[in-house]
């Protein structure tokens, strides 16, 4: 990560934040401008969940990490806490590489 | 409580920002002056894979781009001087303005988006801390399978607005499961464009492109409603959500 980059990233985003408190518009933005910026944040998370679970760089990342996210992601289905689907997936991936499973 | 899980999700960026080989100043400076998580993770993933700035930064802004929805809808919380206006604007996260919009006092949603933002940036900030010294001891953090806790936090963000389940405050449960079946079925083709695409496109891009995902919503076929309404849920992005004002899908 580059400094430009976390530079740009932070006062982009505090130049969101700061839009409602300095603009004081009593404009509602219209519903469907709010569903599709939600929807859009799901898809991209989404998509990156999906890449960052199966790839690395261009490349199938082997099947240790996927295994382990499908078990943290089981985990998370059950209404398990947070820090046990995420210590969950490592732990599977970890096992699974332990085991020699790539 | 609300703060503990945040600075859990603090210590695993801090953590694997620092185990995959970013110095230390980067994960710091991000959750000091950044301050969301789903972007951060997002950016910093990017980035780790190669992607150009360009890519890390517009995948991040995405994802923050429901935080001006909430500005928007909390009128007041912020106070009346530029300067109070200024410093509370970094408080603004989904959290804060979820509590705050629950309150109806003016004065006192004020106080409850302080304080409620005050308190996760700086659990949000320790985590990252304590997350940062603790990659640092790390040697091997494909070993230990950190490259799968990173995957498994996205997915813990986003589970909320893909869920099935009902929720609170879902007075009109066709609508608002006809609304979720859209966000899946978008999730589902963007997920599905991104890997796709990953072979092919430069890094960081094939996330972008899975925004043409947006495409398989249907068309609206309801009207939307005049809006007054309480913008709760409305707004709530990573929540994906309709409240009852909200979602015709």
């Amino acid at each position: 990560m580059t400094l430009l980059a976390v530079v740009l990233l932070a006062a982009g985003t505090y130049g969101l934040r700061l839009c409602g408190p300095l603009l004081r518009a009593r404009t509602e933005l219209p519903a469907r401008t709010e569903l599709l910026l939600a929807d859009a944040a799901t898809v991209l998370l989404c998509a990156l969940v999906a890449t960052s679970a199966l790839m690395e760089g261009q490349q199938f990342a082997g099947w240790a990490r996927p295994a382990g996210v499908l078990v943290g992601a089981a985990l998370a289905w059950r209404r398990a806490p947070f820090l046990v689907t995420v210590l969950g997936a490592a732990a599977v991936t970890a096992g699974l590489r332990w085991a020699g499973v790539a | 409580m609300l703060a503990v899980a945040i600075g859990i999700v603090g210590v695993s960026f801090g953590a694997v920002a620092v185990a995959e080989g970013e110095p230390p100043w980067v994960p710091l400076t991000m959750s000091l002056t950044v301050f969301a998580a789903g972007a951060q993770f997002a950016s910093l993933d990017l980035a780790l894979d190669g992607a150009g700035t360009a890519a890390a930064v517009t995948a991040g802004l995405v994802l923050n781009a429901r935080l001006a929805l909430f500005g928007f809808a909390l009128p007041g919380v912020h106070g009346r001087r530029l300067g109070a206006r200024l410093w509370s604007s970094q408080l603004l996260v989904d959290q804060s303005a979820a509590l705050a919009l629950a309150e109806g006092e003016p004065a006192r949603r004020r106080a409850v988006f302080l304080a409620c933002g005050g308190a996760l940036y700086l659990a949000w900030n320790l985590g990252t801390l304590l997350g940062v010294l603790a990659g640092g001891t790390m040697s091997d953090p494909q070993a230990l399978g950190l490259d799968a806790a990173e995957p498994m936090v996205l997915l813990a963000l986003v589970l909320p607005a893909l869920s099935t389940r009902g929720r609170r405050g879902d007075d009109d449960a066709t609508h608002s499961a006809r609304r979720r079946s859209a966000t899946r079925r978008a999730a589902l083709a963007g997920a599905l464009t991104a890997l796709a695409a990953t072979p092919f496109l430069p890094p960081g891009t094939p996330v972008l492109a899975a925004l043409l995902g947006l495409l398989a919503r249907r068309p609206e076929r309801t009207p939307p409603q005049p809006g007054r309404g309480s913008r709760t849920e409305g707004a709530a992005s990573t929540e994906g959500a309709a409240g009852p004002e909200g979602g015709r899908a």
